[in-house]
């Protein structure tokens, strides 16, 4: 994993520097419909999140859980396009400068046309890709793409991953290594998983230069534990719900809200 | 056709199609399970112990029947059946189920998952838990539940738990993406039994060597009774487990033809079909890259087929391969065809078919007309229809009113 000149890569580090870390919202585009989705996404930003990850929702999404797996049916049962994602991203980078990072699962990306949707993403503003439902090894062109277009790539690794598995994971993502925090898929949960700890740990032995932990965050305390001892803390579920529940306005108050948790000091590194 | 050695590819690539597109969380699971069956495919003692169990317990060999009152139907061929109906639990399922079972215990882990549409799967998966004392949990879609109570009876009679699925179309590929959610928050304890010859890498290969005992026995049992190969071998496809497991035999036998026959559910352009070769275009779903039913932006459409064995938008790789290498044909029976299919041979032959295996059947009537008198087809009678004998009654409407009733 090499420094990034700009995206989600320099505001880690940007906010490392400053004794913190990356707060890192998630919602999908389309929910409940495509300006919602926007004005949301802005307003994540303005209330004190540092960096977006735009979910693209997909009819078979194994690695979410029922918050996200409800609100991206909805957004597909409303009509939702790819080409939706670009659009969002671009309206968002004109309100805002915090970087976009897109989350999505292959097939869609693969059916757009691989290279259509990275030049697209990269003409929009966008940062790059999460890709949770590949690896580095798993043999697309995403790896050759994103560095054609200078696009960072985050994948995916896990309590189960192997020491050399770890290892491929660092060197192949670009921004950041996106950890799972616990061994489930995403929802909330009242406590963090040891297990994240464990696995930064072990990827800061593998080499790696930021290590953001998602998955089962819910409240500012959360945010500043994690923040203890990784670089970003990524917080989906939570923020989804608010949306569903209250709007913009609710999804505002909660972010606001876990943005405290990038505030106060920050603890002294576990590592 | 080419002449390269098809038999036996070991996978993860079957030409472009088929590899390991999987989240990471169960990349360690995955390839712990392909190293264990590396190593047990070429063990003596671990196929000597599977052999044991199908002697012993599944029932095998299984034999095959001449159906010269149904293949008078078919233009003059002969039809020779091979009867994986009569294996225990009704199918091939129990072929692939126990072989995995094996490897579970060989890997140390006491519990597994599984996905089923029609309910073989899962039934054979329950099955084989109870024997080999394994937790097991199975996950069904909720439509699925209701087309086939009777095997949600079953499985919960043999100790299994099943969770009715009610995510997405709530059917076969619903279930598939439950199982990969609970096997990432129970990976080290459980393995996921997959029940067809497709998802990620080793399934494919895993699945197909665990059923090619299939086309092994009928290839020697045909050349007994008739002094030669078949002309044709048939086979219904939904993920193709059955299918590749009788090809698997064949694919060298230049002189063999191979029909993969999908569901084409109300018609091939009726928008409602599960005939993933015919009207899918390449894609990724499941861990595998494959045929695919899905719309321009490569969501994954809903399939249909009135058999809930084959009502699945993808198939195996392997089929996908071979299609696109000429070496097999892919066509599709309707539902009427295959409900006329099942019931021509029950009252022809006295044998009621599984509806999967009706497609086979309706593509086998179609294929002897062509093929013309003297011909010989195999065809892979995967599964025997008892569970589908509620469905065959409304659709050719043999029940009393009261039994309607209920």
């Amino acid at each position: 994993m090499t420094a990034a000149g700009g995206g989600v890569a320099s505001v880690i580090d940007a906010r490392r520097d400053a004794g913190s870390g990356a707060l890192i919202g998630y919602l999908p585009v389309g929910f409940p419909d495509l300006d919602t989705s926007v004005d949301a996404a802005v307003a994540l930003v303005e209330n004190g999140v540092d960096a977006l990850e735009l979910g693209v929702p997909y009819s078979d999404p194994v690695m979410d859980g029922p918050v996200i797996q409800a609100a991206t049916q909805r957004a597909l049962a409303g009509g939702f396009r790819v080409r939706d994602v670009l659009t969002a991203v671009e309206r968002i980078r004109s309100r805002v400068a915090a970087p976009v990072l897109v989350m999505t699962y292959w097939n869609p990306i693969l059916q757009f046309g691989a290279e259509t949707f990275a030049r697209g993403l990269r003409d929009a503003g966008g940062s790059g890709l999460i890709t949770p439902d590949i690896t580095p090894d798993a043999d697309t062109e995403w790896i050759a793409l994103s560095d054609a277009y200078g696009l960072e790539r985050v994948f995916l690794a896990a309590p189960s991953s192997t020491d050399e598995r770890l290892r491929l994971t660092v060197a192949a993502s670009r921004g950041f290594v996106y950890t799972v925090s616990t061994m489930g898929i995403t929802g909330a949960r009242a406590d963090l998983d040891a297990a994240a700890r464990r696995l930064v740990g072990r990827l800061r032995d593998a080499g790696a230069e930021r290590a953001c932990v998602g998955i089962g965050i819910s409240t500012a305390e959360q945010v500043r534990e994690v923040l203890g001892y990784a670089d970003g803390a990524i917080v989906g579920s939570l923020l989804v719900s608010a949306l569903a529940d209250g709007g913009v306005a609710r999804v505002a108050a909660v972010a606001r809200a876990l943005a405290e948790g990038t505030r106060s000091g920050r603890p002294t590194p576990a590592h | 056709m080419t002449d390269t050695v098809l038999r036996g590819a070991p996978g993860p690539f079957f030409g472009e199609f088929g590899g390991r597109f999987m989240p990471e969380s169960l990349v360690a699971a995955i390839d712990e399970l392909a190293a264990a069956y590396e190593v047990a495919k070429d063990d003596p003692e671990f196929q000597a112990e599977l052999a044991a169990l199908h002697r012993t317990y599944t029932g095998r060999p299984s034999i095959i029947t001449e159906v010269p009152r149904f293949a008078r139907h078919a233009g003059g061929a002969r039809i020779i059946l091979k009867r994986e109906d009569l294996n225990h639990t009704g199918s091939h399922k129990i072929n692939n189920v126990l072989g995995q079972a094996l490897l579970t215990r060989r890997i140390g882990k006491t519990r597994v998952i599984a996905e089923t549409g029609a309910g073989q799967h899962g039934v054979a998966s329950a099955t084989a838990a109870a024997l080999f004392g394994l937790e097991c949990t199975v996950f069904m879609g909720e439509v699925d539940t209701q087309r086939q109570a009777l095997n949600v009876a079953r499985m919960r009679l043999l100790g299994a738990e099943v969770v009715p699925v009610t995510t997405g179309s709530r059917t076969l590929k619903d279930a598939i993406n439950e199982a990969y959610r609970e096997w990432v928050t129970s990976v080290a304890t459980t393995n996921y039994l997959f029940g067809t010859a497709a998802g990620p890498h080793p399934f494919p290969a895993m699945v197909r060597d665990f059923q090619k005992i299939i086309g092994e026995e009928a290839r020697e049992q045909v050349q007994a009774l008739t002094g030669g190969l078949p002309d044709a071998v048939v086979a219904c496809v939904g993920g193709g487990s059955n299918a590749i497991g009788i090809f698997s035999a064949f694919l060298d036998d230049a002189g063999v033809a191979l029909y993969g026959i999908e569901a084409g559910g109300e018609g091939l352009d009726s928008g409602r079909t599960a005939a993933s070769i015919e009207r899918g275009r390449v894609g990724v779903l499941h861990g595998a890259r494959s045929y695919l039913l899905q719309d321009e932006d490569g969501q994954t459409l809903e399939s249909h087929s009135i058999s809930a064995g084959l009502d699945y938008p993808g198939v195996g790789p392997e089929h996908s391969h071979l299609a696109s290498i000429g070496r097999a044909e892919y066509r599709a029976a309707t539902d009427t065809e295959a409900m006329d299919a099942l019931r021509l041979l029950s009252r022809t032959e006295g044998i009621i078919p599984a509806i999967e295996s009706a497609h086979a059947l309706a593509g086998a009537l179609v294929l002897g007309r062509e093929l013309g008198p003297g011909s010989v087809i195999l065809v892979n009678l995967s599964g025997r229809g008892d569970k589908d004998v509620a469905t065959a009654g409304r659709w050719f409407d043999l029940l009393d009113e009261a039994a309607t009733q209920e």
